[in-house]
């Protein structure tokens, strides 16, 4: 069986990683530091599959997550990467 | 505070933080007044003795007395605490796991973490970049100590890496002792090492070394609570009766003074090793009498004694009775009964309730005279007043016989504490408290009789009935807590719940099933009944225009009466709960349904449709409440509510209601089919088994054979009752109350109705059909493995034809389910309630529509991912894109 590619599942709300200048600006949307923010851990599948895909460690990063089933349509949340 | 308190406790401040912390055995030693040696409290003459358990030096219990240190009376002082230097250090219980993590992460030699330094290096950036959020560092400080600990135990690799000694496993024996290899660890020898632990090596096991280090967990000196915190009692027979704590620092005393005798004449190593374990003892059941593994200490009498931990944990603990939850004055409770004729806004308080419960309400130019006459009433006519405050706080008690002189004396800038009257509002409560409307404010209605009076409406939020039910009422004291309660807290407020956006309060049981008689197609009323339902439920209106005149006699319909009760400009069409799902049920081809349950309201007037539950039924999608408050505003909704149930009650009182057992007759030739629906029912079944026997039963995908014909079977009894059901339903029409009732939504389903009249069908325990109870079998009188439908369960009787003695046992085997699913989701949804506030609780929504927590954590980005209040949002959306577009293209048409 080969391998597959959760980030591309349907069940799988699309994960995007913030650039330094996205993480910048987001930041100060919301008026805090990355400790403010819920957590998601890089031993996460999903985290694991991003960064095999893109062959980058994403230790300290945010992550935009977007969800299509939320109740608003289209839910947007964020999750700071540890380990 | 008042200037009083300023002058005795100095100006209020304002905590900034707090923080945990351990004391340290200077700490204990410099907040002490005094070393406490002797092990008795009293002398001979009743004075306590100096250098004793109740030194006058840490505080006073007794009236009249002065403090020793502080100088203040009995009340003011809060007392001070004193030190009892032991002989020996012992372990404090509440830190064992903690001693033991230390010892496992340390050198047995030179007490050093047991990482070697580039680790230590490591795990002390990660600390110090991510030293900011609590749960991040913990899971580091328990991989440091996981790692550290591994050191010890394991043959290859057990060698400190600072020292190079060979590092032995520790083994931790609940409660208070400690084995390295296979020689005890005393308490002196772990604290001895933990004294050498470095502050940074103590940081990285989890300690901050400024405000705890870890060897003050082995107590050298012990700190001796205030008397004040364990007051002695004096019996009525004149005998000393001292607390709890107080009996064993007696112990305490006695147990360290015998060993500092012992060691002190050098006394052999076994003697004073056993005087040793006896003052852990004693020191750990002060703590904590309740230890795994310790027997409980107890007093002479031999009941068990409570001491710090007892008095600080569970239900009756200090935290969850007197701290989260305390007894308050300006409170009442009694008895509920219903009161169909005050508003929802209202409550009914007793005048015995009345006349206790006080307001303060200061005189002013506007009110003095109205307080005086209240006061000159005293305190035993209602309505009067029972105290009067002069402006310099002096409180005066009103009788019969200072009455009159206070009202006299009463002055702009007294404060009158009167009686509660009409129009005040109080809190109301029925516990248990679950949900945000279980409190609500009410305006007060000064009734006679004993019980508290509530309107119908408002029991599905507070989930009362009237069989026994009691509820609290509270009385807000100023005029801003009043405000508050009455703007957020009152009933009208919390018509639409803030939980899933439809009413919570509304008609229920009778309203329901009166409002269809009432709108039914055909009801007319001549102009006295008119006249009597426009006075009851206080409609101010002109007399409408007769539908219909008959010989003269002018006849209004239903319909138009309830008209009456709408805001001119309502428009608003949908399907009432009657529905059968006709065809010309929908919004286009309308007005045509047979039932006339296609609701059509235009510009304020009910042209078609059955009023019922769909209308205004609480806890329910009903359609016309819901528009009506959020449309029309909360006033609306009450008025509403207010007239249209006092509205059915009258016509209720015209039309008349009762139910009987021929509601669920069924003639012969039905009872007949609905027989034979059933026998071929368990015909199938017995085919099935006989198949099954036979070996020809197919298996379903995934399932045994077994299963396959369990499931069915269940299958094709089900679809035998659900027929003999609709049999049943077919002679039962809207001429039956019964049918009425279920229908509209008022109480009962059609399934009600049909278990009553055709069948009641499967019993089941647990989803399956009965099959447990005797050996292989439900019950006795079926053979082994007999797994037809009478012998598993399947009732084919009726309520009302009666069940035979086996059908009976199988519904109480059913009913017990229940019962007993009841009793245990209570408890545990509960226990999950409990826990789900304390998690929630401090969290709010923050102007840019975050949720976050109180140390601003975020939670969600939107409030809900939708930032939508459920109780402001057409059935959870922001706007009803169905109407609007109905409204268009209807105007469209018109157009
Ligand atoms: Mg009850
Ligand atoms: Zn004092
Ligand atoms: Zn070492
Ligand atoms: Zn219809």
């Amino acid at each position: 069986m080969s391998k597959i590619d959760i980030t591309k599942h349907e069940l799988v709300p699309q994960h995007i990683v913030l650039s330094p200048e996205e993480e910048i600006l987001f930041l100060e949307k919301y008026n805090i530091t990355r400790n403010n923010l819920p957590l998601i851990k890089s031993s996460d599948p999903i985290i694991k599959a991003i960064e095999e895909r893109d062959n980058i460690s994403l230790k300290g990063k945010i992550i935009k997550i977007i969800r299509y089933n939320s109740p608003a349509g289209e839910g947007v949340y964020y999750r700071y990467v540890i380990d | 505070m008042n200037e009083e308190d300023i002058v005795l406790f100095g100006p209020p401040k304002k905590i900034k933080e707090i923080r945990f912390a351990l004391l340290s055995p200077e700490e204990i030693r410099r907040m002490s007044v005094t070393t406490v040696v002797y092990a008795d409290t009293y002398d001979d003459e009743g004075y306590p003795i100096m250098g004793g358990l109740m030194d006058p030096k840490l505080g006073v219990i007794d009236p009249g007395l002065k403090c020793r240190t502080c100088g203040l009376k009995f009340g003011e002082c809060q007392g001070h605490f004193g030190n009892i230097e032991l002989s020996r250090p012992v372990i404090h219980v509440g830190y064992a796991k903690e001693v033991y993590d230390v010892l496992k992460a340390t050198c047995k030699d030179c007490s050093r973490l047991l990482l070697p330094e580039d680790r230590i290096f490591q795990y002390k950036e990660k600390l110090r970049e991510e030293g900011v959020r609590g749960s991040i560092r913990e899971n580091i400080i328990s991989d440091i100590l996981n790692e550290a600990a591994k050191k010890k135990g394991v043959l290859k690799d057990n060698k400190c890496p600072h020292c190079g000694s060979e590092q032995l496993k520790i083994k931790f024996e609940k409660p208070t002792s400690y084995k390295e290899g296979d020689k005890k660890l005393t308490a002196s020898d772990i604290r001895e090492r933990f004294e050498n632990i470095t502050d940074d090596d103590a940081y990285l096991v989890g300690w901050n070394p400024e405000t705890a280090r870890p060897e003050w967990c082995i107590l050298t000196v012990l700190p001796v609570a205030p008397v004040t915190v364990r007051p002695s009692i004096t019996l009525e027979s004149g005998i000393r009766s001292e607390d709890d704590l107080t009996h064993k620092l007696v112990d305490i005393i006695r147990i360290n003074q015998r060993l500092r005798e012992n060691l002190d004449a050098g006394a052999p190593q076994l003697i004073v090793e056993d005087l040793w374990e006896l003052l852990q003892y004693h020191v750990t059941t002060y703590f904590d009498n309740e230890v795994s593994g310790v027997p409980p200490a107890r007093h002479r009498s031999g009941r068990v004694l409570k001491t710090l931990t007892q008095r600080l944990k569970g239900k009756e603990g200090r935290f969850r009775n007197n701290l989260s939850g305390k007894r308050v004055d300006f409170s009442a409770r009694t008895v509920i009964s219903p009161d169909p004729n005050i508003s929802i806004n209202e409550v009914g308080v007793p005048e015995f309730v009345a006349m206790e419960l006080t307001l303060p309400e200061r005189a002013t130019i506007r009110n003095i005279e109205r307080l005086r006459s209240l006061v000159r009433k005293g305190a035993f006519t209602y309505p009067g007043a029972n105290y009067i405050i002069r402006p310099d706080g002096k409180r005066k008690r009103v009788t019969d016989i200072t009455s009159d002189i206070l009202a006299e004396e009463l002055e702009m800038g007294y404060v009158v504490e009167r009686h509660l009257q009409d129009g005040d509002i109080v809190l109301f409560n029925r516990q248990p408290s679950l949900h945000r409307l279980s409190i609500m404010a009410h305006e007060v209605r000064v009734m006679p009789y004993k019980t508290f009076r509530l309107n119908l409406c408002v029991c599905p939020p507070y989930n009362a009935d009237f069989d026994g039910d009691e509820m609290n009422l509270h009385v807000p004291q100023t005029e801003e807590s009043q405000a508050e309660a009455r703007i957020l807290m009152r009933v009208q407020e919390q018509i639409i719940s803030p939980r899933f956006g439809e009413p919570v309060i509304g008609g229920s049981q009778d309203y329901l099933s009166g409002a269809y008689l009432l709108t039914k197609k055909g009801r007319m009323f001549d102009k006295n009944q008119l006249a009597q339902m426009l006075y009851v439920s206080e409609i101010d209106c002109e007399t409408p225009e007769p539908a219909e005149i008959v010989d003269g006699v002018p006849y209004w319909t239903g319909k138009q009466i309830f008209s009456l009760l709408l805001p001119n400009d309502l428009n608003i069409e949908y399907k009432s709960k009657v529905c059968q799902k006709c065809d010309r049920c929908s919004i286009d081809d309308n007005k045509e349904c047979k039932f006339d349950a296609y609701v059509v309201i235009e510009n304020g007037v009910l042209k078609s449709g059955i009023i019922d539950g769909a209308t205004f039924k609480a806890r329910s999608t009903c359609k016309l409440l819901d528009k009506l408050v959020k449309d029309y505003g909360t006033d609306a909704g009450r008025k509403f509510l207010d007239s249209v149930t006092k509205l059915i009650l009258w016509s209720n009182c015209i039309i008349g209601f009762s139910t009987g057992i021929d509601d669920e007759d069924i003639p012969k030739e039905g009872l007949n089919l609905i027989e034979k629906v059933l026998k071929d029912g368990k015909d199938k079944v017995n085919k099935l088994i006989d198949l099954y026997r036979e070996g020809y039963l197919e298996p379903l995908p995934g399932r045994s054979v077994e299963e396959t014909l369990e499931s069915r079977i269940m299958q094709t009894l089900a679809e035998s009752r659900d027929k003999a059901g609709s049999i049943a339903e077919r002679y039962m029409g809207m001429d039956r109350e019964a049918v009425v009732m279920a229908r509209t939504g008022a109480k009962g389903n059609m399934l009600d109705l049909t278990q009553m009249s055709a069948s009641l069908g499967q019993m089941s325990v647990r989803g399956n059909r009965l099959h447990r109870g005797y050996f292989k079998r439900s019950l006795s009188s079926f053979g082994e493995d007999d797994v037809s439908a009478e012998a598993r369960g399947f009732v084919s009787s009726s309520y009302k034809k009666g069940l035979n003695p086996k059908e009976f046992f199988f519904h109480a085997m059913g009913g017990r389910e229940g019962l007993v699913d009841t009793a245990v989701r209570t408890a545990q949804s509960g226990y999950m309630q409990r826990r789900l506030m304390n998690a929630l609780q401090d969290m709010s929504v923050r102007y840019d529509g975050t949720v976050r927590t109180n140390d601003d954590i975020i939670v969600q980005f939107k409030y809900g991912e939708d930032g939508i209040d459920p109780a402001k949002s057409t059935y959870g959306k922001a706007v009803d894109i169905d109407w609007i577009i109905h409204k268009v293209l209807k105007s469209g048409k018109g157009a």
